[in-house]
């Protein structure tokens, strides 16, 4: 059984490098492509249902025992985690028929997109750091194909930024991992929280986590680091859009979020007191861009920012209930930003354009994207009693138990101004007098609106059931707090 | 020797980063792959550099060689290796298709 954990980091791979035998049979790898997402999703459902029921399981590659091999760890975390990324890949493979056209498909979406999910599988379980950026450097490879499909001029320009942005910060991580290796001689993760609490200069310590910490900043797109994110991820096709905005920036996110309460918690007064300015700041200028734009995609690419703040948010306060609200808010994040991707992919296609000044009445002729579309805004909001609200009233309660008032402020004040930034598009795009421009292309947009009707159900489960949902996430946070459990599953001292 | 390499591999990164800096593509993409060489030789330092045996129990063999970061390092290097040509392909056809190479002239907000 313990093997059986490898397999949602290999399978894809071995799914990617079939799929690339056949690109242009497009029929073929459509079908291929669906029938094996659909059968590793079932099978990632089972593992994670079994991580959760019966615990940690950790499996040394090789044989070679933890600070020699290389440990592949699925605690409660990395699976549940490693699960909504197979389900927001099936959900985006069904979608991929409809909204890419003809020669986008044909090169090579669907192999670029097994080997995606294969380097975010792989970054959610991976033990080592080192590890850690090969998946890393496996997901953003696969993320340069993606982006610079459909060879557009200003993809070309913005891809170019992109992937400068990503190798400048990966070179970084490498010397980051050579500075820790100098330091504590090892790059285990178990290991390393072990020897942290025996180096005897401290400052050294703190410096290398902040190295490592703008490292993940710049993938997860934090404050000052963002820049990048909004114009590279609103120029290519909406399905990868999607998978860009709810994989990639979560996968810094976890990183952060596992290096922090693991390794580096020897001086949380400087490392957490940074994050918690941090997630303000990423917080009130995410959705500033949010408001400053008409260009509908755009919107919700901005809208990837804040919900990051959320997230930095619980890990900067530290306590269990605030973890446990990141780690809520991170599923949730992910199913949602998806969702709203696809929606907006469809809306795209039903309105005939990106403009919000030039669409209007949509809901005329696609009810259900219209309602849809209206359940997802409320819930990326967090209005009760969707999955939005359950993350974020326990990120508010942690932060009011801190005493950080003013954090707790700016949270609810860009909570509100996400609805307005959603409401804008649903007011402005979805009502009014009925435009020549919108499609006539019922089928396709019925198509496109399905996943995205998933991915919203889903959510929905998430908050209305959060009763089946919450235990597991307190036990995960528990897990977070408490490190031993981490250790000793995985060095078996 | 390590004072030396450090050295080395900071000039490595100070002349990336100038490179980096620049406008034209070609210098940036250089620039990557300078600060790169310099990362890769900065893991090779901070593992100390001796010489030794492979790390396999011999007898009469005293000094072993650290094997951990000649590997980690072969990785990163192989990476660096393959994302530097997808780079430069992508430069180019960023030169191509803009008709510039001039990082100045590929600013813009349009999002087609």
């Amino acid at each position: 059984m313990n093997n059986l954990i490898f397999l949602p980091i290999v399978l894809p791979l071995i799914a990617s490098v079939i799929a690339a035998f056949f690109p242009k049979k497009l029929n073929l790898s459509r079908k291929f492509a669906q029938i094996t997402s659909v059968i590793l999703t079932i099978m990632t459902a089972a593992l994670t249902w079994h991580v959760l029921t019966n615990g940690t399981i950790v499996v040394q590659s090789g044989g070679w025992e933890a600070p020699f091999g290389i440990s592949i760890v699925g605690d409660g975390l990395s699976m549940i985690l490693v699960m909504t990324t197979y389900i927001i890949g099936t959900a985006a493979v069904f979608y991929a028929p409809s909204v890419l056209d003809k020669q986008q498909e044909s090169f090579y979406f669907y192999a670029f997109f097994f080997l995606l999910i294969s380097g975010v599988s792989g970054a959610f379980m991976t033990g080592d750091l080192f590890n850690l950026f090969v998946f890393f450097e496996v997901l953003l490879i696969a993320s340069y194909g993606l982006i610079v499909l459909g060879n557009g001029k200003v993809q070309l320009r913005e891809s170019m930024k992109y992937v400068l942005f990503n190798v400048f910060s990966s070179m970084l991580f490498v010397t980051a991992i050579a500075f820790i290796y100098a330091i504590t001689g090892t790059v285990n993760f178990a290991q390393l929280a072990e020897r942290v609490e025996y180096v005897e200069q401290a400052g050294i310590l703190t410096t290398v986590a902040i190295i490592l910490f703008f490292v993940f900043a710049v993938k997860a797109a934090i404050f000052p680091l963002y820049y990048w994110l909004p114009n590279s991820y609103v120029v290519p096709n909406a399905v990868v859009s999607a998978l860009f905005g709810a994989l990639l920036t979560k996968v810094g996110i976890y990183s952060i979020l596992r290096v922090f309460t693991l390794i580096f918690v020897h001086d949380t007064g400087v490392t957490h007191q940074i994050f918690i300015w941090l997630a303000m700041f990423t917080m009130l200028f995410g959705v500033i861009g949010a408001l400053s734009t008409n260009n509908v995609k755009l919107i919700i690419t901005y809208n990837i920012i804040p919900a990051v703040g959320f997230m930095l948010m619980g890990i900067g306060l530290y306590t269990e209930d605030a973890i446990a609200g990141s780690v809520y808010y991170l599923m949730h994040d992910m199913v949602i930003k998806g969702a709203l991707f696809f929606l907006i992919g469809a809306l795209i296609v039903a309105a005939g354009t990106k403009d919000l000044r030039e669409m209007s009445g949509v809901i005329q002729k696609f009810p259900l994207l219209g309602w849809i579309f209206f359940v997802a805004s409320l819930i990326l909001a967090g209005v009760p009693p969707f999955s939005g609200f359950i993350g974020k009233i326990l990120l508010l309660r942690g932060g009011l138990e801190q005493e950080e008032f003013l954090l707790v402020i700016i949270a609810l004040i860009s909570s509100l101004l996400i609805l307005f930034s959603m409401m804008r598009i649903f007011i402005r795009g979805f009502w009014g007098d009925l435009m020549d421009n919108i499609s006539d292309d019922r089928k396709r947009v019925r198509n496109l609106t399905i996943p995205g009707v998933v991915l919203v159900s889903i959510s929905i489960f998430l908050g209305v059931g959060a009763e089946a949902v919450y235990p597991h996430v307190e036990s995960i946070a528990n897990m977070l707090m408490d490190r031993t459990d981490y250790i000793s599953s995985v060095l078996k001292e | 020797m390590e004072i030396i390499m450090t050295g080395l591999a900071s000039i490595l990164f100070g002349a990336g980063i100038y490179n980096l800096l620049q406008k034209q593509l070609l210098r940036i993409v250089v620039g990557t792959v300078l600060v790169s060489h310099g990362a890769h030789l900065y893991f090779l330092t901070m593992a100390q550099l001796k010489r030794g045996a492979p790390p396999l129990v011999v007898d009469g063999v005293t000094e072993y060689a650290d094997p951990l970061p000649q590997a980690l390092v072969l990785t990163a290097i192989v990476i660096a290796f393959g994302v530097t040509s997808f780079l430069l392909v992508l430069a180019y056809r960023t030169y191509t298709l803009n008709k510039t190479d001039n990082m100045e002239e590929l600013r813009g907000s349009d999002h087609e």
